[in-house]
């Protein structure tokens, strides 16, 4: 009884210890978890095999630093699928801090694939002003992307001859950590029905199933378990199914958590009851 | 009839106005009005970053000059923010744009705010379950219901409720669609409502507290 | 006099037929392997003008040939429109744009043709095809290669558009709202009495200001990471004025970090405008309200870190906020203040919910100002909005009944009723 009572009380910091250790020990003991696809995480993996070859897809790195964990492994898995099926990724940013990473997942699988820069795959890096390049690039991508990210004029590069507006894009990728997607969804999608598939982070992923229930994107890969499932799909798991162990395992201590939580929370309000009645 | 806050309400109508026309005529110079001004905005957001770094580094260079208790983070932030700017202006001069791989900033980015803002968002883990322990008490019928569905939820999410019974997703994904979709929607729907109640209030002048 | 004219003429055609051995353009009369292919022009429907799209239709044998795709205009001038274009694309646009504003004028004749390649067009020939004036229909050959030319297009004139009829329907519903939020302000003008729910999160405001200052502690307003475009943002800066008010008549301070230098400066005048309205100019401090950065996380630790330090007794969160909410709100809510939160963000609710101790939900925040004020104007922009819910309601009964019709019960009338109105409501 006494146990529950101090339970009730229980030092926030105690919580955070249990996390810390159901996320870090998993990460290093690696149990296997078997991770079963989703409907809205399979459409976008089926759209994506439905491309014919040297169809042009556009992915915007709409995330940073913090989301790295959740959005790198999808980043590495998608870019696996676009060049085995010989598609044509053109990479953009809108959140200048994600450059980096987007660079970094681009050039690795590139490499790994066998991939040649300017032909199979090319890099605009960050413009600012989001919105204004949305609506723009439905009319020339030029008027914003004059050059690549080293400064290098866009019609210099074979694969960009053709490539002027949404009607030249097959596939317009979003990594998303913010709302940077609603504006993909209003300009992109609704002025100039561009087709969209997003990825984002577990903690705005729910957000997105109105566009996906009413049709507006094609599919939605959300949050980590999100990616592991398109790591298993592209028949490479990495380090989003790693992951996977750690999410299962805090989820149920936090199920646990608030379990005991609540068993003390009626022994409480019981001797309340008590006192009440005497 | 044209003064004081008659003004600004005035250019706020009359902008308003063209920005709603714009989106129905496409014909010159109504057409690329919404692109024009999006291009002033930029610019003008630009500018005002400078008015941002004047009050950031201003309001530490006073926590510095007074000696404020824990002046040494401002210190700290001066120096940091200093380095960055400047090796950031040497790299972009060196080689043509400051994220190039031999860079000192790509060096900056990362192993310095790569490492700071992953630790930031992982706060999260730990602040969902401090949050979800205190809020998840089954006080009555309402929330017990969101404490069951939430313990589902979560377990559906993750590999683990796979193993625990295949229908666990299955239900998690129709919890997911249906009854949080149909909440969801009706809340989005009185959003937008909202939205367009706040901007027809703003255009026409009635709502003013923005210009106070 | 004949007989030189004729060897004139023959001199002609044979230095003619010449110059195509030497480049080697050879035509082939009667072969066209490519027989129901054909590009048609047109100008671009409810565009700005400078625009014309070119369609081909095709059959499926050539879905992975190339074309290339040649402009003439009424002057005789060549240039090439789009080269290697894989043909099951399509379709390709012809738009001058801000980098190559010369491309397609208004009111000028254009004609098209294509070039149907098994390869990418070799640069060479692009040359000298640009240079003919006229290209006959039909099959050639060039170094080995053989392509395939089409007819020309008719003539295309671009022109741009003065009504964008594809938005009819967004314009039958801004007429309506119109129609609606103008009928309520003029029943508020004849002094009908209009009604607003109890919204207790803004009942609070007062409570959360006069504890804090009770305590001695300042109030933190967040504005979250939204710039002064989003609504949401607006929205906080309005509830932002009155909770300053309040703030100047209690005498205590407000701190302001923001995430955007425009919201910064909007936020100073905003407070500045309430302190000074409420009488209390001399308390106004510009330094209060701070520009923290750009940065998500990073302004999430530096209000943190904030927080930990001024202990304010009040922390008011309304704007927009994403993954930083709880990171925010926890943070507030273990230093023991008051926490009024808001926003439209559906995902990040549940978070303010848990944490905070009221939350308006989405449309409340956006009618917040109109709950401070209680203006007969103000509210009758909320009866608008909740008559215009009611119809949004009855269409939603209406499609859903139609659609129980039309798929449960399979009558064709219905499913034709069902495709009217989705049509209708798609713009």
């Amino acid at each position: 009884m006494n146990f529950f009572l101090k339970l009730s009380k229980i030092d926030r910091r105690f919580i955070y210890l249990f996390i810390a250790l159901v996320v870090v020990l998993p990460l290093i003991l690696k149990p296997k978890f078997p991770v079963v696809v989703s409907k809205p995480v399979q459409d976008v993996y089926d759209y994506i095999e439905k491309l014919p070859e040297g169809s042009n897809v556009l992915i915007s790195i709409d995330y940073d630093a913090a989301s790295m964990p959740e959005q790198q492994p999808f980043l590495e898995a998608l870019l696996r699928q676009l060049f085995k099926n010989k598609l044509k990724p053109i990479l953009i940013v809108q959140w200048q801090l994600g450059a980096p990473l987007g660079t970094m997942g681009l050039e690795k699988i590139a490499k790994e694939m066998g991939a040649e820069y300017g032909k199979d795959y090319i890099n605009l890096g960050y413009r600012p002003g989001y919105v204004a390049q949305m609506v723009g690039i439905g009319k020339e991508i030029r008027d914003f992307f004059k050059v690549d990210y080293k400064n290098i004029p866009l019609d210099s590069f074979p694969m960009m001859k053709n490539v002027h507006n949404y009607n030249d894009i097959a596939l317009l990728v979003g990594l998303e950590a913010g709302a940077t997607y609603l504006a993909w969804i209003e300009y992109a999608g609704g002025r100039f029905k561009q087709k969209i598939a997003l990825a984002l982070n577990a903690v705005s992923a729910p957000d997105a199933y109105y566009f996906y229930q009413s049709g507006q994107i094609v599919g939605l890969v959300g949050g980590m378990k999100g990616a592991a499932e398109y790591e298993v799909l592209v028949d490479k798991p990495d380090l989003a199914v790693a992951g996977m162990a750690s999410q299962s395992y805090s989820h149920l201590v936090i199920i646990l958590f608030i379990i005991l939580g609540n068993i003390a929370y009626f022994i409480e309000k019981g001797m309340k009851n008590k006192e009440g009645g005497k | 009839m044209l003064k004081g806050k008659g003004i600004p309400i005035f250019i706020t109508f009359l902008t308003g106005m063209i920005m709603i026309i714009s989106f129905f005529i496409p014909h010159k110079p109504f057409g690329d009005i919404e692109k024009i001004s999006l291009t002033w905005y930029s610019i003008i957001a630009g500018f005002t970053m400078l008015l941002g770094v004047d009050s950031l580094i201003g309001m530490h260079f006073r926590k510095l000059k007074r000696k404020d208790e824990n002046w040494f983070f401002s210190l700290v932030l001066i120096i940091g923010f200093t380095a960055t700017v400047v090796v950031g202006i040497i790299e972009t001069v060196r080689f043509g744009t400051a994220f190039d791989e031999r860079s000192y900033f790509t060096y900056i980015y990362n192993y310095f705010i790569v490492p700071l803002q992953s630790t930031m968002f992982s706060l999260l883990a730990f602040f969902i379950a401090s949050a979800a322990y205190r809020a998840f008490r089954a006080r009555n019928f309402d929330a017990t219901l969101l404490l069951i569905t939430a313990i589902i939820v979560m377990l559906g999410r993750v590999p683990l409720g796979e193993q625990i019974s295949p229908y666990l997703p299955k239900f998690t994904e129709w919890i997911m669609q249906v009854p949080q979709m149909a909440a969801k929607r009706g809340i989005g729907l009185g959003i937008s409502l909202g939205a367009l109640g706040v901007s027809i209030r703003i255009i026409l002048g009635i709502e003013r507290s923005y210009l106070s | 006099m004949l007989k030189r004219t004729l060897l004139l003429i023959l001199f002609l055609i044979l230095s003619i037929s010449l110059f195509s051995e030497n480049d080697s353009l050879i035509f082939l009369e009667n072969q066209f392997p490519c027989e129901g292919f054909y590009i048609t022009g047109r100008d671009i429907p409810n565009d700005g003008g400078s625009g014309i799209e070119i369609n081909w239709s095709f059959p499926d044998s050539l879905d992975n040939c190339f074309l290339t795709v040649l402009r003439r205009d009424e002057f005789g001038n060549n240039s090439v429109v789009a080269t290697d274009l894989l043909v099951s694309s399509k379709q390709v646009r012809d738009v001058s744009s801000d980098e190559e504003p010369s491309r397609v004028k208004d009111g000028i004749k254009y004609y098209y043709t294509g070039i149907l390649s098994k390869k990418i067009i070799d640069e060479n020939l692009l040359n000298i095809l640009k240079e003919k004036s006229y290209l006959k229909n039909g099959t050639y050959i060039f170094n080995n290669d053989t392509f395939y030319v089409t007819s020309e297009t008719d003539a295309v004139i671009s022109k741009a558009s003065w009504f964008n009829l594809s938005r009819i329907p967004v314009l039958i519903s801004l007429i309506i709202i119109a129609f609606v939020f103008l009928y309520y302000l003029n029943l508020a003008k004849s002094g009908k009495e209009l009604y607003i729910r109890k919204i207790n999160g803004l009942d609070a405001v007062e409570e959360a200001v006069g504890r804090s200052t009770e305590m001695g502690k300042p109030i933190m307003y967040i504005l979250g990471i939204g710039y002064v475009t989003d609504i949401p943002t607006i929205a906080g800066l309005t509830i932002l004025s009155r909770v300053s008010k309040k703030v100047a008549e209690y005498e205590t301070k407000i701190l302001v970090p923001s995430y955007d230098p425009v919201v910064m400066t909007t936020a100073q005048e905003v407070v500045k405008e309430a302190f000074t309205e409420a009488g209390r100019p001399d308390l106004y401090n510009k330094n209060d309200i701070m520009y923290i950065t750009q940065d998500q996380f990073g302004y999430a630790a530096g209000v943190d870190g904030m927080m930990m330090r001024e202990k304010p007794g009040a922390v008011f969160l309304q704007g927009l906020f994403f993954a930083e909410s709880l990171i925010l709100a926890e943070t507030g809510h273990s230093i023991g203040a008051i926490q009024i939160s808001g926003t439209t963000e559906t995902a990040q609710l549940p978070f303010f919910v848990a944490a905070c101790d009221y939350t308006l939900i989405g449309e409340e925040m956006m009618a917040a100002s109109v709950y401070l004020q209680k203006e007969p104007m103000m509210l009758s922009s909320i009866a608008a909005e909740d008559l215009l819910k009611v119809f949004i309601m009855l269409l939603i009964i209406a499609g859903f009944v139609i659609s129980i019709f039309a798929f449960g019960f399979n009558i064709g009338l219905f499913k034709n009723l069902f495709d009217h109105l989705v049509n209708a409501l798609q713009v």
